[in-house]
This record gives C-alpha cells, sequence and structure tokens, in this order.
C-alpha cells in the first residue's frame, strides 16, 4: 500500500490552506479556541481603535495602531492557516484511503429468493434490506446475512486464512463480510449495513472528521491556557488603573506622566497569553493522527493514540511478531538403533501430503541432509493420514507400513494402541528438544519409534534491539504464546522479552491484561483472531491487524493496515510525540513572556516613569518599535513552529529524567532566550526600513 | 551581606532542618491515629459532640465541615467584639469594636490571615484576644493542616471514596500538635522576658518631657489633611507612657506557631513585651517556618516515600535561602539621601527597625513572616528600601507557598508541584502523573482555579482600591510608594499574610470591607478547590513508577518547582511591581 506523502507547505496544501485561514475568521469557530479567540477579539478592538484615530480622536498615532492591528490579525490568520494545513494533509491522505475501495457491482434481486430477476447496481447503491445474489468468483459487495444457498467463500482477505469456509443459511455460518469471494455455488444475502457504515468506512470519516473530539490531555491542556489567559487578563485590565493612577501619582511629583494606551494594553495581551501554543494545538492533534495514517495504522480515536504513549506493558503473539510465522524443521534425532537417513526417509515420508509451513520444511530438511527426493506420491499407492485435531498425527500408509508423526504423546498413545513401546531415550530427546525451546515431533513407523524432528522457532532478526528500545522507553513486553513453559523460557531469552505467558487461552490473557492493569500499568496489545478479542476488548491500546478477523477488529481501537505487529511501537512513539510537541510547545510559549515583558513594560510605562527606560535591557530603539516587535515576533513564531507541530518533537528513547532536561533545555531555556533575539532583530529591521 | 548575616541565616536553617524529621513523623503518627493516648482524651469528646470518629467524609463534605467550622468561629469572633464592653475581663473597659472593623477582624482570624486594621491594646479586651483571637490562631491553623492532611490522603490512597474525618483531623491537630507546640514555646518566650498577665495598663512617668507632633484627627478618627494632601499636626508634650499587659506569652507562641501573626500589640514583634531579646527573635522565627517544615517530611511519610518530602522541603529551602539574601542585602543598603546628606551609610537602613535586631534578624524575620504567610513583624516594611520593600512583596505573590502558612504553604506548594508535572509529564510523552496519580482534566481545572483565584483578588481589588476615592483617602505617601502601600495591602490579604506595609490607613469601612473579602475568597477559594482536587485523586488508581515515569524527588524535579512558582509569581505580578517598588529604586537610586 503506498500513499502519496507530501512536502511541508506544498502548493497543493498550502494554497487552499491559505483560503480556509481566511474562511475560519467565522466567530463560531474561532469561539472553539478560546487563547485564540481572545486575539481575535482583541484585533477587532485595536481596528475599531484605529478607525478612531482616522477620524482624529486616536489614543495614538493611527499609523502606530494600524500596523499592530495588522499584526494582531496576522497572528489569528497565521494560527488558523496552521490548523488548516493540517487538516488539508488528513483529507488528502483519507482522499488516497478511500481510493483504496475497490468499485465492485451487485446482482440485486427484485424478489427475495433465488431465480428472481435482478438488477446490476453499484455497491455504494446498497441499502440495508436489500436482497442479492452472489455466483461463483464474484465478489460479496456488502456485509449481510445469508438467506438462502450455500456456498464456499474464500474469507482471506478479512481473516488470513486460505482454507475457504462454508457459508449457509441460519445457524453460526449464515454472516458474510463486503470484500469476500464466493469460491463455488451461489447465495442469497440480505444486506445488513447501509453504505458509509462499513469498518474501513467509519476509519475513512474519523479521519476526515475536521470538527474531531479533544483528547483528555488535549482538554487538561487547554484548561491550563484557558486559565493562563484569564490570569494574563486580569494583569492586563487592571494595568490600566494601575497606570492612570501611577501617571496621577507621577504627576504629583514631575507633572509629565500620561497613563498607557489601550492599543498597547492589547499588544501586551495579546503577546503575553499562550498564543503560540494555542495557535497550534489543534494542528498537533490533527497531524499525530496524520502521522498514524502515514504509518498506515487507522485509530478510532485521538484518545487511543495519546494513550499509546503512556503503555508501559506489551503483550505480544510470539508466532508472527516476535519470531517468523512458522517453525522450521532443523535437526533430525533418532532413536537408539536407528540411523538418522532411516529418521529423515520416514520423516519424508509422513510429511509428503503435509501442506503446513512445518510440515514442507521438513521434506526440504531431508532433502538438504540426504539428498533424498521427492517420490511421486501416485507411484507409492499411499493412502495420506491428514492431521486431524483428535488423533493429533499426519502421516501415509502404505504397503503395510503405517508412518505417522505428531506429538510425543499422542505417538505414544499411538504406538502403545498398536502394541509397542516408547523408549524412554525417544522421551528424554524429546525433553531435550522442548528445553532448547523448539518443538519436538517424534515419527513412528508402525511400532517402532523412529526419532524425534526438532522444530525450531526463528526469531525476527532485529526484534531484540526493539525490545532494548522499548525496555529504555520504560516498557515492558510480555510474549504471549501457546506454547509450553519451556518452550516459551527459551524463545523468550532468545527474543530478550521481559516476560512470557506460556500456553496461553483466550481466558489466560484476559487475566493477565487484568493482572496488570489491576497493578495500575496501561497495556497494549496486538492481537488477530476472533479468541483476541476478549483481550483486545480489555487492554487499553489495541492494535488489530488488517488481516484479522472482524471481531478482533471491532475489539481493538486501531487497525494495522500492513498486519506488522511491531507496528506498535511506532504508535507508542506516535502517541509519545503529540504530547510531547504539545508540553514542549507550552513550556516555549510560557517562557517567552519574559522576553515580552522586557520589551513591552519599559515601554508602555516610559511615558509615565522615564526611569523605566533601565529596564530596556534589549536597546530597543522606541517604545513603539519595542511594542510593535514583541507583537511581529509572536506572530512570526507561530508560522516558524508549524513545521515541528506537524513532524511532532523528535522522540528518543531515554529514561523519563533524561527526556525531559534536554527538552527542557531546549523548549525552557530556549525559549527564554530566543524572543530576547528575535524581537532585536525586528527592532533592528524595523529601524532599517525606517518604521520604528 | 555581612558575616553576622550568613552566620545567622546558616544557624536558623541548620536548627530548622534538625526539627524537620521528629516533629514531621511525630505529626504523621498523629494523623495516622497511632497516637494512642488519643483515644482517652478525644472519645469522650466525640460522644459529646455526637461525632462518630470512624465515619469518613468525601470531599464535598469535608470541604462543607471546614467551611462551616470557619464561619462559625468568624461569626463567635464578630461577636466578642461587637458586645466586648459588655462582657468580663476588660480592665480597660474598651468599647464594642465598630462593625466594620469587626468584621475585616473576624474573617481575617478565621482565615489565619491576622491582617489587623486596628491596634490590639487599644482596641482589644483581655477577653476578645484570649476567647476569639488567641482561639482562632488555634483553629485556623488546624484548619490548614487539615486541609492539607486530606490533600496527602488524596495521593496517598488507592480509589477511595474518602479523605478522612475533618472534625477527627481538627480536633488531633489542636490537642497533639498545636497545643503542646504552644504551650512549651509560651514558656520558653516568658523566661526572654515576654509579659503574661491580666493587670490593668501601667502609667509611669518619664524622666523627661517629651515634645511631639500629633496628627490633627476628625471626628471619624482619621486625620486632617491640608490642600497638598499632607497630613495637619499639633504640638503635644508629655511626661507620662501608658505601657499595656496583658497575656501576651500564650497568644504570642500560637501567634508564631500557626503562622498567624496577629500581634496582642500593634507593634507586633517589634513590640519589647512580644519579642524582648535577640534570642526570642530567633525562636519567634523558628516557630514560624517550624510546622510548615516538618509537614514536609509528614507528607513523605504518609505518601511512603519521604524523598518526595524532601524534594518539597529541598525546593521551599532554596527559594527562602535566596529571598532572605536579597532581603537582608538590600537592607545593608543604606539610602543613597541619607549618605549625601553625610549619613554613614555602613549602618544600612536602619529607617524603622528595632537597634535590638539590627539589619539582619529583621531582614530574615521580615522574609520568613512574609512567606510563610505568618504576618508578624518584627520591623516596619514600609521603611525598608524598595528593593528591600519588594523582597516581602514578592515573598508573598509567589502565593505563601515557599514554606507557607501551617498547611496551606504545602498544599499551596502541591498545588504547583502538579502544575509542574502536568508541563513535564507533556514533555516526556506521558499523560502527566504525580505520586502515582494520573493528573486530568478535573486536577487541572481546579489546580488553574486554586492559582488563579489569589492574584485575580489581588489586581482586581487593587484596581478598585486606586479607582475609587475611598481607596486613594488612605493612602499616606506621595508618588509610586503610595501605589506600593496599597498593592501590599491587597497581597497580604489575599494571601492570607497579614503583614502591613503600614503607611496605609486601613482601618475604614472600604478597605474593612474590601480586604474583609479578599482574605475570605482567598482562603477558601483555594482551601474548596484544593479539597476537590483531594477526592479527585483519592478515587484513583495508584499508577505503578516505572522507567517512564518522571521521578519528582531529584534535583531536576526542584528545579522544575522552583521554576514554575516563580515564572507563575513573577509573570502575574512584574506590570505591578514595576510601577511600583522597581520605580522607586529607580528613582531612589537616581536621587530624586
Amino acid at each position: 500500500m503506498t500513499r502519496k506523502t507530501f512536502t511541508l507547505f506544498d502548493p497543493a496544501l498550502a494554497v487552499p490552506a491559505v483560503a480556509d485561514a481566511f474562511r475560519k475568521l467565522n466567530p463560531a469557530v474561532q469561539w472553539r479556541n478560546p487563547v485564540m479567540f481572545v486575539v481575535y477579539v482583541g484585533s477587532i478592538l485595536t481596528t475599531i481603535l484605529w478607525l478612531q484615530a482616522l477620524g482624529g480622536k486616536g489614543e495614538a498615532p493611527a499609523g502606530f495602531i494600524l500596523t499592530i492591528t495588522i499584526w494582531l490579525w496576522f497572528t489569528v490568520l497565521f494560527a488558523n492557516f496552521a490548523e488548516a494545513l493540517a487538516e488539508g494533509r488528513s483529507k488528502a491522505q483519507a482522499a488516497s484511503l478511500r481510493g483504496l475501495k475497490k468499485e465492485t457491482w451487485a446482482k440485486k434481486l427484485l424478489e427475495p429468493k433465488y431465480g428472481a430477476k435482478w438488477n446490476l447496481v453499484p455497491a455504494t447503491d446498497l441499502r440495508k434490506g436489500d436482497v442479492i445474489v452472489i455466483q461463483a468468483q464474484e465478489t460479496i459487495p456488502a456485509d449481510g446475512e445469508v438467506i438462502e444457498g450455500v456456498a464456499s467463500v474464500d474469507e482471506s482477505a478479512i481473516t488470513g486464512e486460505s482454507a475457504p469456509v462454508i457459508r449457509e443459511s441460519g445457524g453460526d455460518f449464515s454472516a458474510v463480510t463486503g470484500g469476500t469471494r464466493v469460491l463455488s455455488d451461489w447465495i442469497v444475502v440480505r444486506v445488513t449495513v447501509n453504505p458509509g457504515e462499513t469498518f474501513v468506512d467509519r476509519m475513512i470519516a474519523m479521519v476526515e472528521n475536521a470538527k474531531r473530539q479533544k483528547t483528555p490531555n488535549e482538554i487538561a491542556l487547554t484548561i491550563l491556557l484557558v486559565a493562563l489567559t484569564i490570569v494574563f487578563l486580569g494583569v492586563v485590565v487592571t494595568l490600566l488603573p494601575f497606570s492612570m493612577f501611577s501617571a496621577e501619582l507621577a504627576n504629583e511629583v514631575a507633572g509629565a506622566g500620561t497613563p498607557i494606551s489601550i492599543t498597547v494594553l492589547i499588544a501586551l495581551l495579546v503577546c503575553l497569553i499562550p498564543t503560540t501554543i494555542a495557535g497550534l494545538l489543534s494542528a498537533i492533534g490533527v497531524a499525530g493522527m496524520s502521522r498514524m495514517m502515514q504509518a498506515n495504522v487507522i485509530a478510532t480515536s485521538g484518545r487511543a493514540v495519546e494513550a499509546a504513549g503512556d503503555v508501559d506493558v506489551l503483550l505480544m503473539d510470539k508466532t508472527g511478531t516476535i519470531t517468523l510465522g512458522n517453525r522450521q524443521a532443523s535437526t533430525f534425532l533418532p532413536a537408539d538403533g536407528v540411523t538418522e537417513a532411516e529418521l529423515a526417509d520416514a520423516a519424508q515420508l509422513a510429511s509428503l501430503a503435509d501442506e503446513t509451513p512445518e510440515g514442507r520444511s521438513i521434506v526440504v530438511l531431508a532433502k538438504q541432509r540426504f539428498q533424498l527426493r521427492e517420490r511421486d506420491i501416485h507411484a507409492l499407492d499411499a493412502h495420506f493420514v491428514h492431521f486431524s485435531a483428535h488423533t493429533r498425527m499426519s502421516g501415509v500408509d502404505m504397503a503395510g507400513r503405517q508412518v505417522r508423526k505428531g506429538a510425543a504423546d499422542a505417538i505414544k498413545k499411538h504406538v502403545e494402541t498398536l502394541g509397542g513401546k516408547f523408549p524412554a531415550s525417544v522421551s528424554g530427546k524429546v525433553d531435550e528438544v522442548a528445553r532448547r525451546g523448539s518443538t519436538p515431533l517424534v515419527v513412528a513407523d508402525g511400532t517402532r519409534v523412529m526419532g524425534v524432528i526438532e522444530l525450531k522457532d526463528i526469531v525476527k532478526g532485529g526484534i531484540k534491539e526493539r525490545f532494548a528500545e522499548l525496555r529504555k522507553m520504560g516498557i515492558k513486553t510480555v510474549m504471549v504464546t501457546g506454547d509450553n513453559r519451556i518452550t516459551a523460557a527459551a524463545i523468550a531469552a532468545e527474543a530478550g522479552v521481559d516476560d512470557f505467558l506460556p500456553e496461553a487461552t483466550p481466558e489466560a490473557k484476559l487475566a493477565l491484561i487484568r493482572e496488570y492493569q489491576s497493578e495500575g500499568r496501561l497495556v497494549a496489545m496486538t492481537g488477530d483472531g476472533t479468541n483476541d478479542a476478549p483481550a483486545l476488548a480489555q487492554a487499553d491500546v489495541a492494535v488489530a491487524m488488517n488481516t484479522g478477523t472482524q471481531a478482533a477488529k471491532e475489539a481493538g481501537n486501531m487497525v494495522d493496515l500492513d498486519s506488522n505487529p511491531t507496528k506498535l511501537i511506532e504508535v507508542v512513539e506516535t502517541g509519545k510525540q503529540m504530547l510531547m510537541t504539545r508540553g514542549s510547545l507550552t513550556t516555549f510559549s510560557i517562557a517567552n513572556d519574559i522576553a515580552k515583558y522586557f520589551a513591552i513594560i519599559p515601554a508602555a510605562f516610559v511615558s509615565t516613569y522615564p526611569q523605566l527606560a533601565a529596564l530596556n535591557v534589549m536597546g530597543l530603539a522606541s517604545p513603539a518599535s519595542a511594542i510593535l516587535s514583541a507583537v511581529i515576533f509572536n506572530a512570526l513564531i507561530i508560522v516558524f513552529l508549524i513545521p515541528l507541530a506537524l513532524k511532532g518533537v523528535k522522540y528518543r528513547p531515554l529514561g523519563a529524567a533524561t527526556l525531559l532536561r534536554q527538552n527542557l533545555a531546549l523548549y525552557g531555556l530556549g525559549g527564554v532566550i530566543v524572543p530576547f533575539i528575535g524581537i532585536k532583530l525586528i527592532d533592528l529591521a524595523l529601524v532599517a526600513i525606517g518604521l520604528a | 551581606m555581612s558575616n553576622h548575616a550568613w552566620l545567622l541565616l546558616g544557624l536558623f536553617l541548620i536548627v530548622l532542618l534538625l526539627t524537620v524529621k521528629p516533629l514531621g513523623t511525630y505529626i504523621a503518627n498523629v494523623m495516622e491515629g497511632r497516637f494512642r493516648l488519643a483515644g482517652k482524651i478525644e472519645n469522650p469528646l466525640y460522644r459529646l459532640c455526637g461525632i462518630r470518629p470512624d465515619d469518613e467524609m468525601g470531599w464535598l463534605k469535608y470541604a462543607f465541615a471546614i467551611l462551616l467550622f470557619n464561619a462559625l468561629g468568624a461569626l463567635v469572633v464578630y461577636a466578642l467584639q461587637r458586645l466586648q464592653a459588655d462582657l468580663p475581663i476588660n480592665p480597660q473597659a474598651f468599647a464594642n469594636v465598630s462593625p466594620d472593623s469587626a468584621f475585616n477582624t473576624a474573617i481575617s482570624f478565621a482565615t489565619n490571615t491576622n491582617w489587623q486594621g486596628y491596634g490590639g491594646e487599644v482596641t482589644m479586651s483581655y477577653l476578645t484576644q484570649m476567647l476569639g483571637l488567641a482561639v482562632q490562631n488555634f483553629l485556623s491553623a488546624a484548619t490548614g493542616i487539615a486541609v492539607v492532611i486530606a490533600l496527602i490522603r488524596g495521593f496517598a490512597r488507592n480509589t477511595a471514596r474518602s479523605i478522612g474525618n475533618a472534625w477527627v483531623d481538627l480536633c488531633r491537630i489542636t490537642l497533639y500538635v498545636l497545643l503542646p507546640l504552644a504551650i512549651i514555646c509560651a514558656v520558653v518566650l516568658t523566661s526572654q522576658g515576654v509579659i503574661q498577665n491580666f493587670d490593668a495598663y501601667k502609667e509611669v512617668r518619664t524622666l523627661e518631657v517629651t515634645s511631639f507632633e500629633t496628627p490633627k484627627l476628625d471626628e471619624a478618627g482619621q486625620p486632617l489633611k491640608d490642600e497638598q494632601g499632607a497630613v495637619i499636626t499639633e504640638p503635644a508634650q508629655t511626661q507620662s507612657q501608658t505601657l499595656a499587659m496583658g497575656p501576651v506569652a500564650s497568644q504570642e507562641a500560637i501567634k508564631m506557631l500557626g503562622t498567624n501573626g496577629g500581634g496582642f500589640m500593634n507593634a507586633n514583634s517589634a513590640h519589647p513585651y512580644e519579642n524582648p531579646t535577640p534570642l526570642s527573635n530567633f525562636i519567634q522565627m523558628l516557630s514560624i517556618f517550624l510546622i510548615p517544615a516538618a509537614l514536609c517530611f509528614t507528607f513523605g511519610r504518609l505518601v511512603g516515600d519521604t524523598r518526595q518530602g524532601w524534594a518539597v522541603l529541598a525546593a521551599m529551602s532554596l527559594m527562602f535561602v535566596t529571598l532572605a539574601y536579597a532581603a537582608m542585602h538590600f537592607e545593608q543598603q543604606a539610602n543613597p539621601l541619607l549618605t549625601q546628606l553625610g549619613v554613614d551609610p555602613s549602618a544600612g537602613n536602619m529607617e524603622g527597625k528595632e537597634t535590638r535586631f539590627g539589619i539582619a534578624e529583621s531582614g530574615l524575620f521580615a522574609t520568613i513572616t512574609t512567606l510563610a504567610s505568618c504576618g508578624a513583624v518584627n520591623a516596619m516594611h514600609d521603611s525598608f528600601t524598595p528593593l528591600g520593600g519588594l523582597v516581602p512583596l514578592l515573598d508573598m505573590q509567589l502565593g505563601e507557598v515557599v514554606f507557607g502558612g501551617v498547611g496551606t504553604g504545602l498544599y499551596g506548594m502541591l498545588v504547583f508541584a502538579i502544575m509542574a508535572v502536568f508541563i513535564a509529564g507533556l514533555m516526556i510523552g506521558r499523560t502527566p502523573e504525580y505520586l502515582g496519580k494520573k493528573i486530568e482534566a478535573f486536577e487541572m481545572k481546579m489546580v488553574s482555579i486554586a492559582i488563579l483565584v489569589t492574584p485575580l483578588l489581588v489586581l482586581v481589588g487593587t484596581a478598585i482600591a486606586v479607582m475609587l476615592a475611598d481607596g486613594r483617602a488612605g493612602v499616606a505617601n506621595p508618588g509610586a510608594h503610595g501605589f506600593s502601600e496599597i498593592l501590599y495591602a491587597f497581597t497580604s490579604a489575599a494571601n492570607n499574610n497579614g503583614s502591613a506595609f503600614a503607611g496605609l490607613s486601613a482601618n475604614t469601612p472600604f478597605y474593612n470591607v474590601m480586604l474583609g473579602v479578599a482574605m475570605w475568597f482567598g482562603r477558601f477559594g483555594v482551601i474548596v478547590p484544593v479539597l476537590a482536587i483531594a477526592g479527585s485523586l483519592a478515587a484513583k488508581k495508584r499508577i505503578a513508577v516505572g522507567a517512564g515515569t518522571l521521578p519528582t524527588h531529584g534535583p531536576l524535579f526542584v528545579t522544575l518547582l522552583i521554576g514554575t512558582v516563580l515564572l507563575v509569581g513573577l509573570l502575574n505580578y512584574v506590570p505591578a511591581l514595576a510601577l511600583g517598588p522597581v520605580i522607586e529604586h529607580l528613582v531612589l537610586w537616581a536621587g530624586q
């Protein structure tokens, strides 16, 4: 699955974003962001003050008020632009996701029975209750219920199981899923969902939806930002009477004081309230979701992505996640009095008809070790015995021979039934193999136990390093497997996981998750099978594989389109990045205020108390240029930080304290220093172009 | 700063830190009900009042109990003042206190502010002092400690519905913590010469005739002013002096231990009968910080990790040392205008200070009393150098969280800690948590209210005062200093400090009412959200600490906490400070 990626200010996105920035000036939109709403109201006020000044009754020169007003409006527009740009990106991604949906056609029956007349309609026109017929080799166009007929259906697109399943009317096997294929025969299906309600549809809607729900941390942060805004509103509003009173007091002494102007007060307010973070807050959220999309993960909510950042225990299936999907035969261990070649021969015979990856790996090993070629099955006049859950063995009957392979206890039972004896030395070998973390298969020819085949799990390359990385993040990894304890322990050690759950049943998985949760940990889990669904539903963050069953996908709060279980690591990183970006920009925004005070306070009150010029540590040219520089800096910093908001603060797997120290130095200390430099430079530029 | 000042500061800190662990452990044991002598004393009291000590309260009920308790306390103090003329133990036959002054004083003592718009020895009968004011000194202090204990329980408990029983908490704190300490302290103070009697005031004949100028008062008792606004004075002569008497030592002890600060005498701890010697001065300073410092250890003990308590204490101590240094340093600077006139500058700024204390003892006392929301004074802050006066002002504006009032200081600091970990938690990419409790929207809402209330009361109150004629009337000094006086009054009231900048005539209906309102909301506008946080935290699961958890006991956290406190304080008050003490300083040093 490939998707178009965009450069940061791609014109295809930036141009409509500019238009959107103006469209978002609607007060109903502004109201959603209380901090920016204050800037918005401030801009309107200074606009009115400017008009008043034009009329000759201004509190300050009209030119000064105009420049302030323009830059206040820019502040609002820049914030709008950041949000529009982020939204544009995720809309574009949603559009490409929609392109993946195949256009399918449905045969809609006029009467709900087989053989009735049908019309060919696009699948998107199907409504709940419509009845359709699907014939061999056709794709089922929508989710529904079989009401007539029986057919074999290939559901591999959804479940990953290649074996076809039978779907028939009535009973447990009547539900069919859109996107699967009928292989043989026909069925009549009543559609059970309207278009736009299917799983993928809901995903797209979620990604596209600009009015996304705020995540819990975003709400908490917004509360803090609103509180800061109220504080500064209090500071600035009360400054007017303070200033008037001080001007009077100064007049008593020196007779020269004039109080502060409302334009300057509004400029001060806008500079002090946390506009930088408030302007970029929603862009950060939208960008986080869109980064997940780029990683081919669809989250059902921003809340889930954020929760991923908090995860401290990660449950993973062994098979397919930690090890390659299938085990491979690695060694033949013959019983006493049996040669390795004899064992290999018997093992190969027993596996010839075994199409499982394990079976094939045995044939391959026999060929590699002893050049045993595959024999012509028909020439042997053999009767193959397939694996069944009942016997737990497979093999072949031919020419009076009864060759079987299977789990040790199954073969033991088989041999003993035939009147043979299971040698103790073989039992010893079986245990030895299990201890190594491998799976032992025992081969028997009639009553003669030939020996043991070692099936080895192959741990994926590089997985150990990823687990080490997770450990540094403070996340504990737990391997979940159906293997016995000894096997599980060996693989766990090889892969470097922190803990493992052997002989896992759905109940055991659920119990384990609950246990971790009761200890106060947040659990993430990946899963694909229906039997994973209860555990997925219980986990705090649940990533379902796209190849998994519908039940698993419904239970999870994220779906990985690539079905790559290690993707969870990226999900965690993205979740953390979203929070870190918010936290860092908040710190930066608040730290900026120190420099802004130094720029504006002396400038604002120097008319009352000339001595306050001593606080003009930046040596700004004039009171007007000082105030203007601070306002311009405040507006421009939003634009400069858009890339950071969209890309996110870089996450490195370090301990919490180290990470905090680095980010505090960068965004806290940086936030104190940068505006001093920025404001001074803008002031110099203003002087250079003669505006100050 | 002189060697003497360094030595004093060092000695003070060492002695204080030595008391932290034993007293903190003791308070923790008392609050956990492990003080076994307790049953015999408490149970009859509970039976008498119909309290079931095992009935735990949710935060709303707890807050209601605290509010009710303090409202009733204020009512009693109001009634005592309004009726004192007809009540016994009034040897000087003082009249009933005016309604607005009584209202102000009642709220002032119920909120642990102890702002005094009145002169104690010329207004209050011994009965009012002892049954009204001294009782509130105990109860308001107990209230502060009870609230912080409830908050600590919020952190310590796991998915609990309740945060303790307010009545039991108040009772135990008063009986086993405040009373014993106050008795010890009072006895030690009397050894230094602090008086303790019920005598009528003594008239003594002075050796020489004293001539002085006295302000001419109008009928309302306010000083008359001429057209330029200067106070009109008239010459007077006297050869007799009235020496105020009273049960001072008993009141003095709890005034300090409970960070109350309401002096028996108008001159407060500058008065020789309240604070006669350098040693009594040292004991008073120590007793102000005693409980606030020990509570940090109690906090660590009760949440099961004493390092957490030490970290908070470290943050407080670092800020305290810095501010104390600033105050003593600036007071050591002489007034340049006086130096020009030939005054020896090496003595520092001795205006408004007691010679038996000097610069170091006065500067340190001023820092301690304003940091700890005590408000007792042994020197006149109004006479400090502009920057020396800025320090006490800033001390209060930091929100009374550096040691702070008993209980209130720690819960204020914990509120700042929650705010600090919120931003820091986001910066490391996790939902913020403190002591295993997730900080979410509800907590942030309450933290915001708790942090917002006080600065808004200060700023809006000051704004109203400078806009109205009633507010401006009380200003005694021209120029920026007049503004500083009003700012100081509202800062002191809303932060429940109670120290005064003098200079401002605040015993007027306007200031009595305005400051009374500021005190009440400055106190309970914080207590209620803090209890709400306690309730919400108690209900949460305690999350296990892992490698991804932000450690809240190291130097990094201490720095972060200090940074948050300073930033919030400065951002709130920089413009106001610039128009007050900062401009005064610039003007003074410019030689104007």
